[in-house]
């Protein structure tokens, strides 16, 4: 089973993580249908490193994972509280 | 003891002083103890352990080592054991698969005559046009080729599960991961050993000794066993090799889940047969599997042997069998020139022919054993030239090559690539914190095998954090140790290169020339690799005989993977011991004495009724509700305590309604959706303070709910702080006329005067001594307060309650009362009368959305949907006092042939006097009266109308008394 450096537990079993998707831009109210349904049934999964949102189930800890997905290596993790979200690129 | 043993020091593995009766085929079978079912019945004469896949030609054991089908038997109700690893014990009930009338009179040998008419392909040729034949054919072939027998009334068996973790885990027990464990070990690591067979040392246990050899490796072992800081787990097999380290190791009826920082894969290497014609006669077998028989069991493989031979080890076997007392009648050595080993010069020396340049060209069989064999001349790649009269023999032993046994080291992410100068694939692209060490990675000689495996375990110690000085690489030296591609095709086929799927060599041609010529192509078009070991005794021979038929190189055929469970896991292990929560309430005992029927909800048990008889129950229970007064258990509820300046602009924006403008002491109805306005929770939020809501969720969404709010604040960032407290309280719901009268009798410093505490109000107090939170809500459609107290204290007001009700004829109501009293009312269940897709427009929940509000989640979606045509309505219905059939829930509502709706609810109401429920129909179906037709079990219409909800006290006048 995978590891997943949780940024505030540590490396931890994949199992007690939730996935919460890819980190994206949410449209205002009133958006063109086409970008709200852009943005609730098309995903961008590309082979790059992505932004993706991680739950720690047991602590409820919600964090940043920069992985790529063409290699399933997970490159960083972060609080939404680090600078690094805010930044929003990826390295 | 029988008189078949050899002498000590043959057979270190059984004891010759006890012996073990058994059972094969019906037969009383003695063996001794430590003897695997093979060893014994070797030891007794029965060679032939079972009927080949496709033809039913007898096959008897091949690498003694589980590396084929050959010696899977069924014992008792377990199918698939492997023969020769399966120790024996009292009255273990054995029988030979794939077999009609038993192995000696096996009627499916016949098939044999008929397998020229089964070419390679057979099933995907033969069987798939027209389409309609494989349902034909299927169950035949599914009968004929089984391999053993999935029993119905297999007893149930303990498994369990284990966490294991280490720095280093070693995979094989031999001397180099007997090096490996011993050098991570005292460079600080806690280190795992894992060895499949009952005993450590590997190789060193049964082949032909080297000078002070045997001791050198037991003292080995025993300095491995005796440290501290080792673990050894014997009879235990490494299934896979997973990410990060992750292993699954299976020993009996446990499954370990190992957890290391590195990983040293000491798995060794295993021959290979060579092809022939009858070369998958009984008696012929690997040079190793001879040795195997020799000197861990003390059998001896046959009376006249001739030895197959590709490298010098085949000439320690041909000096072993003869001190065993085998006439060793030949040696064929492949190779045009054995060299001058002293090895061959002792077999020489001993006066045994030995032919240079020499295949056996074909086998013989007499009474399902192999009797003779004919040689012949190597002319070339896979040729020979005249062949020779039969030379009369009972055993034919093979060392003509080796595989590494490589598995682990692919599933880890290494690379395999093919070496023209050892013939064997060599490992490369080692991952971080993957090593091997000795002939899996290429080191063959005892004591270069010893100084690989010190320096995998001190590099894998060092990745493990256990700083060591490190040795450099160890040459490898597998040249010579393995014959190119020993595949020798007959102009009268039988030369079996898979045993496991009965293929032939010309089936491998004939899929190669039919276009089928890509390794990955090759094996899923024949089956080759397929069978049940996976092809790890022949796999390398196939990719051989493609590369020599398509004149490619070996790097460009490729190789298949062998992929976990590498010997297979049991259902048993895996369904095993489970780590489920079972969750109880506060007043699950109390239930429990009261003579409930208990359900699963969830992770939660709950009262379904209680007493016996569900029809009664629930009457009775509805009845008191209606009535008098009843008391429910509602503490499986979901509760989230949301505090904060922010809170009620928080609950905004996850909920659909309002709530900035919710009064304090007031509770309000909470609607959640996702981000495709699909609903996907309900609940309520009752404000205790300006800046503190406690809002329920449903049973089983409430971990969802609370994950989703952490998800979005963790973007919002909003002052608020939310808290599950779902375990820390229970809740009592005290429901029906009489509720009042009882919480007063309890004693409450809460002032229950309507006025006071009206409908859709919380207060907080204190409900007999007990610190409560009192909210007048209800599912039901009564008077009632849903009263939450901390759960340490829910029995204390529980046994209080039903103290203070006795006079007013209260009753405990279960779950399924419960459902009947809110479908009287025409609430709706999230879950059930919903689905991923239903919005609160379908759902008729439209009042509980905040048109003025600006967002909340889901809501740009919403509004898209709200702006489209209808597709359907949720409604309630009545059912026609006539119909022949009670419908149940997802039952379809039909409309002019075809499916308009389902219905998600239903029961009769004995409140009512009728059937009532809840469907989705189509738009223009949902007014008032319209009937609508549903199909019922057996595809009988029943018709039913469209009524208004709620069914029960329309005017809402009770719940608000």
């Amino acid at each position: 089973m995978k590891l997943m450096p949780c940024p505030l537990n540590g490396p931890r079993n994949m199992s007690e993580f939730s996935y919460g998707g890819e980190v994206r831009v949410r449209p205002e109210p009133g958006a063109d249908p086409a970008v709200v349904a852009d943005y609730v049934f098309h995903k961008h999964n590309q082979p790059e490193v992505t932004r993706e949102w991680w739950c720690h189930v047991p602590t409820s800890t919600w964090f940043i994972a920069e992985r790529n997905l063409a290699t399933d290596e997970i490159v960083r993790t972060y609080l939404p509280s680090d600078p690094l979200f805010a930044e929003g690129g990826t390295p | 003891m029988s008189a078949a043993r050899l002498p000590a020091p043959f057979g270190r593995l059984v004891d010759r002083e006890r012996s073990v009766t058994f059972s094969f085929e019906g037969r009383r079978i003695t063996g001794l103890a430590g003897d695997t079912i093979a060893s014994a019945l070797a030891a007794n004469g029965q060679w032939m352990l079972s009927r080949s896949f496709k033809y039913h030609r007898p096959r008897g054991l091949v690498s003694a080592a589980g590396l084929e089908a050959n010696a899977l038997v069924q014992v008792g109700h377990e199918p698939n054991v492997a023969a020769d690893r399966r120790a024996i014990t009292p009255d273990l009930d054995v029988r030979a698969v794939n077999t009609f009338g038993g192995l000696d009179h096996d009627l499916g040998r016949a098939i044999g005559l008929l397998s020229r008419f089964m070419p390679v392909g057979f099933y995907y040729r033969t069987f798939y046009t027209p389409r309609a034949a494989w349902k034909v054919w299927e169950p035949v072939i599914r009968r004929l080729a089984g391999l053993g027998t999935i029993s119905p009334k297999a007893p149930h068996g303990y498994f369990d599960k284990a966490y294991l973790f280490a720095d280093v885990a070693v995979i094989g027990g031999g001397p180099a991961g007997l090096a490996a464990a011993l050098a991570a070990a005292e460079a600080g690591a806690e280190v795992l050993l894992v060895e499949d067979g009952p005993v450590l040392g590997g190789s060193a246990t049964f082949a032909r000794p080297e000078p002070n050899g045997v001791a050198a490796v037991e003292a080995l072992a025993a300095r491995v066993q005796a440290h501290p800081r080792v673990t050894v787990l014997t009879e235990a097999v490494c299934q896979g090799l997973f990410a990060d380290h992750w292993l699954s190791v299976t020993q009996g009826n446990r499954l370990n889940k190992v957890r290391a920082r590195s990983v040293v894969v000491a798995t060794g290497a295993h021959e290979s047969p060579a092809v022939f014609r009858g070369n998958d006669l009984p008696g012929i077998m690997l040079g190793s599997a001879a040795q195997r028989l020799m000197r861990l069991w003390a059998v001896r493989p046959g009376r006249e042997a001739v030895v197959l031979a590709g490298n010098d080890d085949a000439y320690e076997v041909a000096l072993d069998l003869a001190e065993a007392g085998v006439r060793v009648v030949a040696v064929a050595d492949l190779r045009a020139d054995p060299g001058s080993d002293p090895r061959v010069g002792a077999v020489r020396a001993r006066g045994i022919a030995v032919h240079a340049g020499t295949t056996v060209a074909e086998a013989l069989g007499q009474d399902n054993h192999v009797a003779a064999v004919r040689l012949a001349p190597v002319t070339g790649p896979g040729t020979f030239g005249a062949v020779g009269e039969p030379v009369a023999c009972d055993l034919v032993a093979m060392s003509v090559g080796y595989v590494p046994a490589t598995a682990l080291l692919t599933q880890g992410g290494a690379r395999i690539v093919p070496d023209d100068a050892t013939f064997m694939p060599r490992v490369e692209d080692l991952p971080a914190g993957l090593f091997a060490a000795g002939s899996v990675g290429g080191v063959w000689t005892a004591e270069r095998v010893v100084e690989d495996g010190t320096r995998a375990g001190r590099a894998a110690a060092a990745h493990a954090g256990h700083a060591c000085p490190v040795p450099g690489p160890v040459a490898p030296d597998g040249e010579g140790r393995t014959w190119p591609i020993p595949v020798f095709p007959h102009p009268k086929g039988k030369e079996f290169i898979d045993f496991d799927e009965d293929l032939q060599v010309h089936d491998i041609i004939d899929a190669a020339a039919m276009g089928w010529d890509h390794i990955q192509l090759l094996k899923r078009f024949s089956t080759a690799g397929m069978g049940p070991t996976q092809g790890k005794l022949t796999n390398a021979l196939v990719q051989g005989l493609l590369g020599r038929v398509t004149r490619q190189v070996a790097p460009r055929v490729g190789t298949v993977t062998i992929r976990p469970p590498i010997t297979g896991e049991k259902l048993g292990h895996l369904a095993g011991r489970g780590f489920e929560p079972r969750r109880l309430t506060a007043l699950h005992h109390r239930h429990e004495a009261l003579g409930a029927t208990m359900m699963v909800a969830g992770t939660w048990m709950r009262p379904a009724h209680y007493g016996p008889d569900l029809a009664s129950a629930v009457e009775a229970e509805v009845a008191a509700v209606r009535q008098a007064v009843g008391m429910i258990d509602v503490s499986t509820l979901g509760k989230l305590e949301i505090r904060g300046p922010d809170a009620a602009r928080f609950l905004e924006r996850i909920y659909t309604w309002k709530y900035e403008t919710l009064a304090v002491g007031r509770v309000r109805y909470v609607l959640m959706l996702d981000e495709t306005g699909g609903i996907i929770d309900d609940g309520v939020a009752a404000r205790v303070h300006a800046e503190h809501f406690y809002v329920t969720a449903t049973t089983g969404g409430v971990d969802r709910v609370y994950r989703l709010m952490q998800f979005f604040n963790a973007q919002w960032r909003m002052k608020v702080d939310i808290a599950n407290v779902t375990a820390a309280y229970a809740g009592i719901n005290v429901l029906g006329p009489a509720s009042r009268a009882v919480v007063q009798a309890v004693g409450t410093t809460v002032d229950l005067a309507p006025d006071a505490f009206p409908y859709l109000g919380v207060r907080e107090g204190e409900v007999g001594g007990v610190p409560a939170r009192l909210m007048r809500i209800g599912f039901g459609g009564e008077l009632g307060y849903e009263i939450h107290v901390p759960a340490s204290q829910a029995g204390a007001l529980w046994d209080a309650l039903i103290k203070a009700g006795a006079g007013h004829g209260l009753r405990p109501v279960g779950v399924e009362a419960q459902r009947v009293l809110r479908l009287e009312k025409g609430h709706v269940i999230v879950g059930q009368d919903t689905d991923s897709l239903t919005h609160p427009l379908e759902a008729s929940l439209g009042w509980a959305v905040g048109r003025k509000k600006t967002d909340f989640v889901g809501k740009p979606a919403l509004d898209i949907l709200e702006a489209r045509p209808q597709s359907r309505r949720l409604v309630g219905f009545a059912l026609d006092p006539a119909a022949a059939v009670i419908p149940k829930e997802n039952h379809l509502v039909i409309r002019d042939g075809r499916i308009a709706g389902r219905v998600t609810s239903i029961t009769r109401s004995s409140t009512l006097g009728k059937v009532i429920g809840l469907a989705y129909v189509e738009p223009d179906q949902a007014g008032e009266g319209t009937v609508f037709t549903v199909r019922a079990d057996g595809g009988t219409l029943v018709s039913a109308t469209v009524v208004p909800t709620p069914f029960y006290d329309p005017d809402n006048a009770r719940q608000e008394m």
